[in-house]
């Protein structure tokens, strides 16, 4: 407890159970705010909300067995999205590690693959120094998820704790943070010969809180800039030279701007498949300026020509002073942004309005930007209405928009926002949730009403879990298996039952009034808004095809 | 390059560097001797799909510190890549890809050959050729131990084989840097 203090930790998320018992006693007798959710899968995703909302490391608490199997899903989550957790279980007593105990499950075992990094407690004197380890591994480099398990007996032990004055020293872990001088001097050089440049910016960069960086650098010149899912926020939407998202459910513009680029500047962004489409097809015409803190990501799925490795904060200054030394001629990008201010013309985000009254989705989140002046922390579940709030919102500010992006975790929004508030008490948080990923996770609608945590829920209900039924009915002959939610539950009915205030909304006319009067409500409020059941979400490049075949 | 208006780079001219080496290589990686840094490894290389051949753990002159010493096929795998998910392992101190100019690389095996009385004489020259061991005689078989690189001990396999192999046991390869005075 001593250990986590001195980490600074002031919020955990969790459920106490019977191997960590000690645990739970001792805090008692701290000023910690425990956050008693209800199930362990909710309290790892409020550990990753609030991290990414704050930038500080969300910590999680489950005990052994069930309640350490329940996390699994948020530390897999933690480690896709690189978001700095620390989760610590509690594990049967020592002696009966390995002999099938009750509750026992093998979580260092199961968590392998997806965490940073994992330690089981041996010797109750190792608590302190596990604790710091873990948080400093947890926070720098690429961040991470960072297991401890800790056996039930050990936990309880009476340990001297002094607190620790140096620094964490690990010989296996220093991660290089600084960019290679003559490598960013080549790639500012490139990016003053290139003509049709295009920065492509990533979660990294929110990570590293290097959205100003990223800016000055991208006036340096008119450069465009497009970002994927996780990159939203870091440079402004509202930005004349924002591109609009990149890949499956991004803009063309930005998609058509990455297949004609002379030159891509990756920043924080890994060319996963969402972004890439067809790799052999994917920026033909592009040499890469990869810049990354993991070396790992760098020439993992696409070559980089100029590698640099180093954490964008650092970097982007680097590049940007590099880059002002040079001479450079902008009207030289003059025929670059007549072709992208074309494309912006003939393929803007659009979509067919709704008669009568019916709420179209894209339209919902129109209102909620006006609702919320765009300046609301949105968490996000998983499906259409993740892509739409992409496409439609408008992100101008970092750590605003908090959604699960490589794991893809249907359900990550009402825990993730129960986070966010927690940590960042004064803004507005908003849950824009799918009816399918809601159905998840909403006993923590209980979390929020005891613990007194007034987010707001948009609830975008069209009656299914909608990405999959436009998978089935673009690519499977609309051949619809198990994508129907039916009649149930009644979400007002269901949120008043847990003691939270539920609102619905069924007409295009209300439904940005009836957000501001879910706003301006008390305490946590459910609004379930009926809209469009069939609407699809594009354009859209379906899965395996390059950027030039966008559909929709 | 005049200062003050230095050259800039041609994007025409940019190259990436070639993704896989085509040949064997081992790397020589040093570990924390902490429990479960073995299944770490071998989860990384089945998770991203990397093939390892032969694999060999053993200490070092420092108790805290072990030696994994693996080989693979930079025909197939990008080595670089593997060697940079390695890293990101907390418990990886060190990894050293060898270089095949600059390297003793040894490894051991031992085979059971069947052995009647007729063939004994033959079996026992190859030995000698291969500068083998006999280690083990029966009625029936004898068993052999080999030292050398991976392909001497195939050639010797080779050799051995038409006279009845009954069981092969082979250490995987372990290499050192020759000295460089």
């Amino acid at each position: 407890m001593e250990s986590l203090k001195a980490e600074g930790v002031n919020h955990i998320f969790g459920i106490p159970g019977g191997a960590n018992l000690p645990t739970y006693d001792a805090l008692v007798d701290t000023d910690f705010h425990h956050i008693q959710v209800r199930h362990e899968q909710g309290g790892g995703h409020a550990a990753e909300g609030y991290a990414k909302a704050s930038g500080r490391v969300g910590v999680a608490f489950a005990t052994s067995g069930p309640g350490a199997t329940n996390l699994v899903t948020a530390i897999a989550d933690a480690m896709m999205d690189s978001v700095p957790t620390v989760f610590v279980t509690g594990q049967v007593r020592t002696e009966l590690i390995g002999t099938d105990g009750f509750q026992e499950a093998d979580i260092l075992g199961a968590t392998l693959p997806f965490v940073k990094h994992s330690l089981q407690v041996a010797d109750p004197r190792q608590i302190p120094e596990y604790v710091h380890e873990a948080f400093h591994i947890a926070s720098t480099g690429r961040p991470g998820p960072v297991l401890i398990d800790v056996p039930q007996d050990l936990s309880r032990a009476d340990i001297d704790y002094a607190p620790r004055t140096d620094p964490v020293e690990l010989g296996g872990y220093k991660p290089s943070v600084e960019g290679n001088i003559k490598q960013v001097r080549i790639a500012a050089k490139a990016l003053a010969n290139a003509k049709r440049p295009v920065f492509y910016t990533g979660g990294g960069v929110v990570n590293a809180n290097a959205s100003e960086e990223l800016r000055e650098l991208a006036d340096c010149d008119p450069f465009p800039v497009t970002s994927t899912l996780m990159g939203l926020g870091a440079f402004p939407a509202s930005h004349e030279r924002w591109l609009g998202m990149l890949g499956m459910h991004g803009t063309r513009t930005a998609n058509y701007a990455m297949d004609e680029a002379d030159l891509i500047v990756a920043i924080g962004a890994r060319f996963d498949d969402r972004i890439t489409g067809k790799i052999a097809e994917f920026a033909p015409h592009a040499k890469f300026i990869h810049i990354d803190v993991d070396p790992a990501e760098i020439s993992k799925n696409v070559a980089a020509h100029i590698p640099i490795v180093g954490d964008a904060k650092r970097v982007l200054p680097q590049l940007i002073r590099e880059y002002r030394a040079l001479q450079t001629d902008s009207s030289r990008l003059d025929a670059w942004w007549k072709q992208i201010h074309a494309w912006q013309k003939d393929y803007p985000l659009s979509y067919e309005p709704g008669k009568d009254g019916e709420i179209k989705p894209q339209l919902m989140i129109e209102a909620m930007h006006r609702a919320t002046q765009g300046d609301a922390i949105i968490t996000s579940d998983v499906g259409q209405h993740q892509m739409w709030a992409a496409q439609y919102y408008g992100f101008d500010k970092p750590r605003h928009w908090i959604n699960s992006g490589g794991l893809g975790t249907m359900g990550f929004g009402l825990p993730a926002a129960i986070g966010a508030k927690v940590a960042c008490p004064d803004e507005t948080v908003v849950c824009l949730a799918g009816d399918g990923s809601l159905a998840m996770t909403c006993q923590e609608l209980a979390t929020c009403v005891t613990e007194e945590i007034p987010v707001k829920i948009f609830l975008m209900n069209n009656g299914y879990m909608g990405m999959v039924r436009q998978w089935q009915e673009l690519f499977w002959d609309r051949r619809y298996s198990s994508v129907e939610m039916g009649p149930s539950p009644d979400w007002v009915k269901l949120a008043e039952a847990f003691g939270a205030t539920g609102m619905r909304c069924e007409d295009a006319a209300d439904v940005e009034e009836t957000m501001v009067k879910a706003l301006e409500t008390d305490g946590p409020v459910l609004l379930d808004v009926r809209v469009s059941k069939e609407e699809n979400c594009f354009p859209m490049i379906p899965a395996g095809a390059a950027a030039r075949d966008m559909v929709g | 390059m005049e200062a003050g208006t230095p050259e800039l780079v041609k994007l025409e001219d940019l190259r990436v560097p070639g993704q896989l080496s085509g040949r064997k290589h081992i790397l020589s990686i040093l570990v924390e001797n902490k429990p479960g840094v073995l299944a770490r490894i071998a989860g990384l290389f089945s998770r991203r799909g990397f093939n390892i051949d032969t694999l060999a753990v053993g200490p070092t002159d420092d108790p805290s510190i072990s030696r994994i010493t693996l080989t693979l096929d930079g025909a197939v795998h990008p080595i670089d890549q593997v060697t940079k998910q390695l890293h990101k392992l907390v418990n990886v101190l060190k990894i050293r890809d060898m270089e095949p100019d600059e390297t003793v690389a040894r490894e051991m095996a031992m085979f059971k050959v069947s052995a009647a009385v007729e063939n004994r004489a033959e079996i026992i020259q190859f030995a000698e050729i291969f500068r083998a061991k006999i280690i083990d005689v029966a009625r029936r078989s004898m068993t052999i131990e080999v030292t050398g690189s991976a392909e001497k001990i195939e050639a010797f396999e080779r050799m051995i084989r038409p006279h009845g192999l009954v069981e092969m046991v082979r250490t995987g390869e372990i290499a050192i840097a020759r000295g460089n005075d």
